[in-house]
């Protein structure tokens, strides 16, 4: 294994453990779904070399669970002196800096699973749809005082478009 | 054209209306001391005042001719609006009914049977042909009354903030846009339009499609509307004036504000909308000759100079050898070898329509191209497009976020060079039509880019960065100003990872790619919104990465991949403390408040 991107003196924040726990719970009912929704050809015509469409899916279903946590201990943001640094990623790696003063609006999105453990999703938009800065598993007063601290940062970077 | 009476419950504008036995009396402009004749003054009028009152004296230009137009009151439209809105329905829905009557034609010429479920035989053979005529009659006057209500329903008004247009007749509508938000000014004068002397005035801002059009103007009225939007978009408030020999030109109708008592208005109705008419027929008609002579006259009076020639047989040479005409050639050997296999002369009937769509692309793109003008004014870029139709549009400085300077394989013995950029905005109308409005260089060779790259690009004028531009665009590539990718790139980029790479300006990242074809991305740091750094697995093994440098949605993608992994994060690095640094000494939103005087 060859050295991994990383970038000089950081210092992630990281997400919250629970949310290994949502994420493996809304794989895990994604997969059912789509595993018995790919098994229909099989069921119906009884012909054996359907059951390799469920049997790849499950196959890697059963690897994407089974590197959720660290997946999701990849996550990380910093608030630097003038930009939001965000990374995620194991395999696929991907860093992302927004300057505060590029904000045009923050989200905070809390899904039924989120909501049963307490966690929101917070987004970054700018005005480039590219950014793609979406923070999960950010426990709700967390989330909160992050919105609030991001658009007090941005209200004191004011820039144009 | 139609004649434009004055609506019930709006008077003329009061400082120039004839003294009147009974003087309407606004509400909103009216103080108790000026209760005598015709001496209302609103402190926006005062520039105004002078022509008004040269002018007062003879009751005929006055509803018609106020020197601005942003003056913060209510105006209407050019009054040949509805033709020309309507006129071109029209004419589509006669093309539709016609292409529809094909077959009816063909069985008339070759006097064929006639299909009995064909409605127009249907109706033929059945003797409805009168009612018909009727219902379409009817149909007509309906939708001409359509028509003239909602030009009396359509109303804008430009204040020092914002513009606002008030449309609509059973839903109305009533769009602002902020005036130091302005993403671009366009001005389109589609043919039928530019007979009657008028122009569509585009005013964009960010955002999918949130632009305020105001069609029709009156070609001079547009000119100057844009210019003083300009001002006022500019950041210096009160520095509108009206310059010489502009007065008296537009061909807009004030409307005082809605609220107004309609029982005072009515004494004064029949005289100003009388004259009115008669002036707007004069002002036409020398307007048409002027119009069709000098569509492309600036707004300063005095039009600034292209700093590009467009060369008829470059037109021509780089419409042939473009990516179309490959596909096309493709296309004829496919068929032509089909058609001596099979020997069938079924695609015969494909191969008109097929002519036709082929020669009005090229005819499009070829008119469109052929008065293309570029120049550079004290309120941004302006680019012009268009032989018949008319394109002419405004970029303010500092809205161009992204731009893309390519060159395909078929271009380079003639060393053309093609230049497109991203905005915030995207327009409708399809400014200068057929090419998307993002295409700001259609075609040039090395000096027009240049040129061209230096007018976007304000930044970038010192000999440095030019001598990198330039070897961004031609340099095969190593040791050379710019940082390339490693030897072991090459298994991704077979060709180019000798040239693929990235170099900084003072102001901007300039991205370099493709060896066949040859593309250089300079992105305005000040416009950058945010980037990330990418690498998958296989490309981890040979340590790379790529860079992504996110701005607004276009044709403009900042990507640079395949670079060496160390390289890529000290380009993340420097980028992101450069957006910073740039964003926070950037003041173009205010262009003129910063430095020089108008």
């Amino acid at each position: 294994m060859t050295t991994r991107l990383e970038l000089a003196d950081t210092d992630w924040r990281r997400v919250s453990p629970k949310y290994i726990v949502v994420d493996l719970v809304g794989t895990l009912i994604f997969a059912v779904i789509a595993v018995v929704g790919a098994s229909i050809p099989a069921w119906v015509t009884h012909n054996v070399w359907f059951w390799a469409i469920p049997g790849s899916l499950a196959i890697v279903f059963i690897i994407t669970l089974a590197l959720t946590p660290r997946r999701v201990r990849s996550i990380g943001y910093q608030l630097r002196s003038d930009d939001l640094l965000f990374r995620r990623g194991l395999m696929f790696q991907r860093f992302v800096s927004v300057p505060y003063g590029r904000m045009q609006l923050v989200d905070i999105n809390r899904g039924p699973l989120d909501r049963a453990v307490g966690l929101s999703e917070l987004k970054f938009v700018t005005a480039a749809a590219a950014t793609g800065v979406t923070i999960p598993g950010l426990p709700e007063a967390e989330a909160e005082e992050l919105r609030d601290r991001l658009v007090e940062l941005a209200e004191s970077r004011r820039a144009g478009l | 054209m139609s004649e434009a009476p004055h609506p019930p419950g709006s008077v003329p504008e009061p400082e120039g209306s004839v003294p009147d036995p009974e003087p309407p009396v606004p509400e909103a402009l009216e103080g108790p001391a000026a209760s005598s004749t015709s001496a209302t003054e609103t402190p926006s009028a005062t520039a105004s005042r002078a022509s008004a009152t040269a002018s007062s004296t003879s009751a005929t230009a006055v509803p018609l001719a106020t020197g601005r137009l942003a003056d913060g009151e209510w105006h209407r439209l050019h009054p040949a609006t509805p033709l020309l809105k309507g006129g071109i329905a029209f004419v589509a829905i006669l093309g539709v009914i016609l292409v529809q009557l094909r077959d009816f034609w063909i069985n008339l010429i070759f006097d064929g049977p006639g299909d009995e479920y064909d409605p127009f035989t249907w109706i033929i053979q059945h003797d409805y042909a009168g009612w018909v005529l009727l219902a379409v009659i009817g149909a007509l006057l309906l939708s001409i009354g359509a028509f003239y209500l909602s030009w009396r329903m359509h109303t804008f008004r430009i204040t020092n903030e914002q513009v606002e247009v008030r449309s609509g007749i059973l839903f109305r509508t009533n769009r602002r846009g902020r005036l130091d938000r302005i993403q671009g000014i366009n001005i389109v004068r589609p043919f039928l339009a530019r007979l009657f002397g008028a122009a569509k005035l585009e005013i964009n801002v960010a955002g999918q499609n949130a632009n305020v059009q105001l069609a029709y103007l009156g070609s001079l009225a547009a000119d100057e509307l844009r210019r003083e939007i300009l001002l006022l978009a500019a950041g210096e408030v009160g520095a509108v004036t009206v310059p010489e020999g502009l007065e008296g030109n537009a061909t807009s109708f004030p409307e005082v504000p809605e609220g107004n008592g309609a029982s005072s208005t009515s004494a004064t109705e029949g005289t100003p909308a009388t004259g009115g008419a008669s002036a707007t027929m004069r002002a036409s008609a020398s307007a048409v000759a002027r119009e069709l002579l000098a569509p492309e006259r600036g707004a300063d009076v005095a039009p600034p100079e292209s700093v590009v020639q467009m060369h008829l047989g470059r037109v021509l040479g780089s419409l042939l050898l473009s990516g179309f005409t490959v596909f096309l050639v493709v296309g004829v050997v496919a068929a032509s070898f089909i058609f001596t296999r099979v020997g069938d002369f079924f695609f015969l009937f494909a191969i008109v329509p097929t002519i036709i769509g082929v020669g009005s692309y090229y005819f499009r793109r070829f008119t469109r191209s052929l008065r293309y003008s570029i120049a550079s004014t004290p309120d941004g870029v302006r680019v012009g497009f268009g032989l018949l139709s008319t394109s002419n549009e405004t970029l303010p400085p500092g809205r161009i976020h992204a731009v893309l300077v390519s060159q395909p394989l078929l271009w380079r013995p003639f060393g053309w060079w093609e230049i497109k950029i991203n905005r915030a905005s995207t327009s409708e109308a399809q400014g200068a039509a057929g090419q998307a409005n993002t295409t700001i260089l259609p075609v040039g060779n090395l000096a027009d880019a240049r040129k061209v790259l230096e007018l976007v690009l304000p930044g970038l004028v010192d000999e440095e960065s030019v001598r990198l531009l330039e070897l961004g665009m031609t340099s095969r590539g190593g040791d050379d100003g710019f940082e390339n990718s490693p030897r072991r790139a090459a298994v991704l980029r077979w060709f180019s990872w000798k040239r693929n790479g990235f170099a900084f300006t003072r102001d901007a990242v300039l991205l370099r790619r493709g060896a066949i074809w040859r593309e250089l991305v300079v992105v305005p740091q000040a416009r950058l919104q945010s980037m990330s750094l990418k690498q998958g697995p296989l490309v981890r093994r040979l340590r790379l990465a790529s860079v992504s440098l996110h701005t607004v949605a276009g044709p403009v993608s900042a990507r640079l991949g395949a670079i060496d992994q160390e390289q890529a994060v000290r380009l993340f690095e420097e980028v992101a403390a450069g957006a910073v640094r740039s964003a926070t000494s950037d003041t173009s939103h205010r262009w003129r408040a910063a430095g020089e005087p108008a």
